[in-house]
């Protein structure tokens, strides 16, 4: 017995010297239980469909991807983070959905010298003062979209526009990043309880306020809520709601329902961007999960294809940062949104549109109707001194 | 402010407190008289609403869904009393709150397991998918009346039950001296798995009755069941009459506090500081609200065996 484990010891070390070239290996930290599993699912879904589509490789080298549940909770995705970059020995690390996990984990990482790259969470302290030259965003700023829409909302000339939001930081976010663009006075700002399901006093208090037009950021179960009550009050048809692609995004379609359709949502991505990159995805995707791509998987493939891109520009060997950090920089890859460049904070400089919920043989989905902003950057990336 | 605007709102606090008391009159029932924290009554909501949501995708009706969610919840809670809260009862309330919470955990993954990480649809039945015209200029959403309507037939239903039935003696009886009751030759045990079979037969009605407003959602059922717990212990635990009462204060009090502080805050501070302060102030209503009813009366409003 004993012999027979001094064997495998041995065949394991002499596999492992011998191998051409050790794996590189990514952490990923995403939610996979518990509420808002849905997100952190298809983020991981999209990365790895770009892994299977070279077979197990990146960029051409083999990698070995460890995907960890941190169920949304900070000291959860605290304790993995260390486990991957002292255990495993980790050189990349990706896959955070919420920006208060992201704060938590993003920063010490990044000074130990593991290279971040957001799927999701965009937080401005990470775009503005914290900025870190191995901390990389392959999604947006968290204002991105809430701008686009109030870029949006302006030129469609309401005067007159309700704000809804939940009192968290990412909510107060949202309503500034509106309002940057937006030149109307808002009605009223409302915030509310973060979980918060039941929108009946604020529904009635938007009808009494008779704005022209609501916009709302209520991600997750509370967006799904919102809009069927909101519909449910006979409120639809009269004052028009806008929001951010989130809360009209695939995985959330289904369980809004009709009450969707027609609702402008503004997001940087959709399945009917046409280039060929995205159309291999969307098909590819729909093939391997039975289902239509995301939002956030279409986020998780293009960091993938993004960390893919500076693998190949290193041959394979992540002792080599700088080089490693140069390629990232240039975002050598053909992004599934269409044209994508990282600005000098790292994050992305990219076309949002502004989307509408169609129904397509019966099954609720997003169609792009304009453009917004082209080459849109952040507000935060002049805050940004990056060493 | 305008007069239909708090009528409506009223209305909103009313209808959201009946939903609370759904809730509320299962978990008074089970804690008052068996004497068992069930955190896992959350679960048993969220099983009531994705038994609803399944039934109404397979056949596109409502009422079929709360045909299977009502007795698919109780069996639920009969199957999971006998499995594992049954050895509970002699224990402290810290280790119930620790099984039940591991109950919790197991319901959420079980439901990903079985449906899925993406949230369900469920939809208002078509015949209460209009509006009424109940108060003048603010159309009322059927549905939210359905609700109300169902809140009052449940409470009334409990109340003949534990009145005028010989289970309702039985329980009120068990609630006083369970050694008593056994020593009479009634079997307990059976009881206390009825009860507690009532119990999440209402908390799958409350889910069912909640799903075509709500997020039908893994996890669903923890943020409504702190409010559940708030509402007994405001009206007395193991109360019906209190459940009834304390659900009722706590949505009427939430509602118009969510509707009218930060408005009411503006005439003292500037906008945007109003907004924020009355937005965090409105959640923390109901809490104070029960801080000042238990320095009041310690044991509730309306306590059980008061």
């Amino acid at each position: 017995m004993k012999q027979s484990i001094l064997l495998l010891t041995a065949v394991v070390f002499l596999t492992a010297s011998t191998a051409a070239a050790e794996p590189v290996k990514i952490g990923m930290i995403t939610t996979l239980s518990g509420g808002g599993s849905g997100l952190g699912i298809d983020v991981r879904d999209g990365f790895q469909l770009a892994i299977d589509q070279e077979n197990g490789k990146l960029g051409g080298y083999p990698v070995e991807l460890i995907v960890q549940d941190d169920a949304r909770k900070p000291d959860k995705a605290k304790q993995i983070s260390d486990r991957l970059i002292k255990k495993d020995n980790v050189s990349i690390m990706t896959g955070i959905i919420w920006s208060n996990l992201a704060l938590t984990v993003v920063p010490k990482a990044v000074d130990e010298g593991i290279f971040y790259i957001s799927p999701n969470a965009g937080p401005s302290l990470l775009a503005g003062k914290g900025c870190h030259e191995n901390y990389f965003n392959a999604a947006w700023q968290n204002d991105n979209l809430h701008e686009a829409m109030g870029q949006y909302v302006n030129d469609q000339g309401y005067k007159k526009v309700f704000l809804l939001a939940p009192n968290y930081p990412a909510g107060k976010d949202s309503l500034s990043g509106f309002k940057r663009f937006y030149k109307g006075e808002p009605v009223a700002e409302v915030y509310t309880k973060l979980g918060q399901n039941d929108y009946a006093a604020e529904i009635a208090e938007i009808r009494s306020a008779k704005p022209d037009a609501v916009f709302f950021f209520l991600p997750g179960g509370m967006g799904i809520s919102f809009i069927k009550q909101y519909n449910q009050a006979g409120l639809k048809g009269e004052i028009p709601l806008f929001g951010p692609g989130f809360s009209f995004d695939q995985g959330i379609l289904g369980a809004v329902g009709e009450a969707a359709l027609g609702i402008k949502n503004s997001s940087q991505w959709n399945k009917d961007i046409d280039n060929p990159a995205n159309k291999r995805f969307v098909d590819e995707f729909k093939k391997t999960y039975d289902r239509l791509p995301s939002l956030y998987a279409s986020q998780g493939y293009d960091t993938a294809r993004l960390i893919a891109s500076a693998i190949k520009a290193v041959g394979g060997d992540m002792s080599k940062k700088d080089a490693f950090r140069k390629a990232l920089r240039e975002a050598d890859f053909i992004s599934v949104r269409g044209a994508f460049k990282f600005g000098p904070n790292h994050h992305p400089v990219q076309d949002i549109y502004i989307r509408e919920v169609v129904s397509e043989d019966g099954v609720l989905t997003n169609k792009i109707v304009t453009k917004v902003f082209t080459s849109h950057s952040d507000a935060y990336v002049g805050e940004c001194e990056m060493k | 402010m305008d007069y239909s605007l708090v009528c409506e709102q009223v209305l909103n606090g009313l209808q959201f407190g009946v939903m609370l008391f759904l809730m509320a009159s299962g978990l008074t029932l089970v804690f008052g008289i068996m004497d068992l924290i069930n955190l896992a009554h959350g679960s048993l909501f969220m099983i009531g609403a994705y038994l609803c949501a399944m039934a109404f995708q397979k056949t596109g009706s409502f009422l079929i869904g709360l045909l299977v969610a009502l007795p698919g919840a109780a069996i639920v809670g009969i199957v999971v009393e006998v499995i594992a809260l049954r050895k509970l009862y002699a224990r402290d309330h810290l280790d119930q709150v620790l099984a039940t919470f591991g109950l919790i955990l197991f319901f959420n993954e079980l439901t990903k397991i079985i449906w899925g990480p993406r949230a369900l649809f469920l939809d208002v039945p078509r015949s209460l998918s209009g509006t009424v015209n109940i108060i003048p200029g603010a159309p009322y959403p059927a549905f939210r009346l359905a609700i109300i309507v169902v809140g009052a037939a449940v409470a009334i239903f409990l109340y003949l039950i534990i009145t005028r039935t010989r289970l309702g003696m039985l329980i009120r009886a068990s609630a006083t001296n369970r050694e008593i009751v056994g020593a009479l030759g009634i079997n307990v045990k059976l009881l206390y798995t009825l009860v507690f079979g009532l119990g999440a037969l209402l908390a799958g009605l409350a889910g069912a009755m909640a799903g075509p407003l709500l997020s039908v959602e893994v996890g669903m059922g923890e943020s409504v069941l702190i409010l559940t717990f708030v509402v007994i212990v405001i009206g007395g635990i193991g109360s019906i009459r209190g459940a009834l009462l304390g659900a009722v204060l706590v949505g009427v009090i939430d509602t118009l506090g969510r509707a009218f502080l930060p408005a009411f805050l503006k005439l003292f501070l500037d906008p945007a500081t109003a907004d924020g302060v009355g937005a965090s102030t409105a959640s923390m209503m109901i809490y104070i609200f029960m801080a000042v009813i238990l320095t009041w009366k310690p044991k509730g409003l309306l306590p059980a065996h008061g």
